[in-house]
């Protein structure tokens, strides 16, 4: 194991998070879980993090800044969405201003799911992202990492319009 | 200080000092889990961070930061190198001044909020423990009418015995120095406060790297000042020094993980007050016994 998988330095970003599971998120560096064991460290700063924990669907105020604290992570570095909210929107799926999970506005890496998500689980995915790290460490060192291209438009009628189509195409499907 | 001894004194001090940092980085960090009753990260956790910052991606928001932190770093090392070969005290303390000069203005150079307001609370820091340093290194020459810090292995008893208020005073820049709460004000090794990272905001991979191993020399360097008033002319002083030094070392993380951070008007307020109590006292107590 490189060093890249031995000191994740995270970002911990809220996107519309009910805040359940953000205090599972610092529920981890508490003397229960104690992530420092794996030499995770919480930092604020997204210039000195390599792994971007985000909490929270993405609307369309919120989407744009997801992009940019992405964009000034140096590489190698791992998304995670923690909580289904990150994960797919979860219940606020449906809502006019909800574009859904975070992967619409950034590439993910981990899905961690759960409502909120549980301590352990978020663990675990840190655990998995470490291995994405550090396949990402090594595809920066052999110049072969791809940077990931953001969408540009992040907008939630665009969402409207794609499941609109869907459920025309279902009803028609059904009526026949 | 001859020639041959300041080259000796580089070579050992450039080569030893960031391992026995890193090792003493290592051990604050498990002292600090522990205290919080946690199992705390590998002794070697802080040689990984750095091993990981350098192969990062490099991120600079200009060309010109890296140059300044490396500038700070080689002045950092070259004042150790001074100290441990026996030098003058004043020179280094004015070549660790000029470092910590050209870390503040890689910081202002970035023009970012968060890195200037810590640049300021840095200059802040410089403020508070400046008259300290000046004040030991007066007090040292009037205790031995030199300013050369070799002498004092061929004193007959240590320098804190002549000098104890100031060692009092040192221990509390020490925490300044050492970038301790409750003075951790530009920027500090805890998780999330309001500054983003204070002065180091802007900073990122190898150039982040470079600010972590020249901590490990500064620390090392100022727990050699600890060391400056423990020893005397024998090889047994070299215990009692070592057994001192550890004891600050504890302290200093104890006081860490006890004490919130102050505003930096107390923080200058009580570091002057220190200052010209401890050493003004000790400096008329010097001339009074003679």
């Amino acid at each position: 194991m490189s060093a890249t998988a031995k000191s994740p330095w995270i970002i911990h970003y809220d996107a519309s998070s009910c805040n359940g599971c953000d205090i599972e998120v610092l529920a981890c560096l508490t003397p229960l879980y104690d992530v420092e064991r794996f030499g995770i460290i919480n930092t604020g700063n997204p210039k000195h993090a390599d792994i971007f924990l985000v909490t929270g669907s993405v609307n369309e105020r919120n989407g744009s800044v997801l992009q940019q604290i992405y964009s000034q992570m140096p590489e190698p570095k791992v998304v995670i969405a923690c909580g289904v909210c990150a994960c797919t929107g979860g219940i606020f799926r449906e809502c006019y201003n909800t574009l859904g999970g975070i992967d619409k506005a950034i590439p993910v890496d981990v899905y961690a799911p759960g409502c909120a998500v549980r301590p352990e689980a978020i663990i675990d995915a840190v655990v998995v992202g470490l291995g994405v790290l550090e396949q990402k460490r090594v595809s920066l060192a052999s110049g072969t990492l791809e940077e990931a291209s953001l969408p540009s438009r992040l907008t939630a009628a665009d969402k409207m319009v794609a499941d609109q189509t869907v459920r025309a195409s279902a009803l028609a499907e059904t009526i026949g | 200080m001859t020639g041959l001894s300041f080259v000796f004194s580089l070579v050992g001090f450039g080569v030893l000092a960031p391992v026995i940092g890193c090792l003493l980085a290592g051990i604050d960090r498990k002292l600090t889990a522990r205290l919080q009753g946690r199992v705390g990260p590998p002794l070697l956790q802080p040689w990984y961070d750095v091993r990981k910052l350098i192969v990062k991606q490099s991120a600079q928001v200009n060309s010109y930061q890296a140059f300044y932190v490396c500038m700070s770093l080689v002045l950092a090392v070259l004042a150790g190198a001074f100290f441990f070969a026996g030098g003058n005290f004043l020179l280094v303390v004015f070549v660790l001044t000029l470092s910590t000069l050209f870390f503040i203005i890689a910081a202002y150079s970035t023009r970012s909020p968060y890195a200037e307001l810590g640049a300021e609370r840095e200059i802040a820091q410089v403020m508070s423990y400046e008259p300290m340093v000046i004040l030991i290194s007066i007090a040292f020459y009037f205790a031995l009418r030199t300013f050369d810090t070799g002498v004092v292995f061929s004193l007959d008893r240590p320098l804190i015995l002549s000098l104890p208020l100031v060692f009092v005073g040192l221990l509390f820049i020490l925490t300044i120095k050492l970038r301790k709460s409750p003075f951790d004000l530009s920027y500090s090794h805890h998780a999330h406060q309001e500054l983003v990272k204070g002065i180091t905001t802007e900073m990122s991979g190898r150039t982040l790297a470079m600010v972590e191993v020249m901590h490990w020399y500064e620390s090392i360097l100022f727990l050699g000042w600890v060391g400056l008033f423990l020893v005397w002319g024998s090889w047994f002083a070299l215990i009692p020094a070592i057994i001192g030094i550890s004891a600050v070392y504890f302290l200093e993380v104890f006081i860490d993980n006890n004490f919130a951070r102050v505003k930096w008007q107390s923080m200058l307020k009580w570091s002057w007050v220190v200052t010209l109590v401890c050493c003004s006292l000790n400096i008329v107590l010097l001339y009074w016994l003679g």
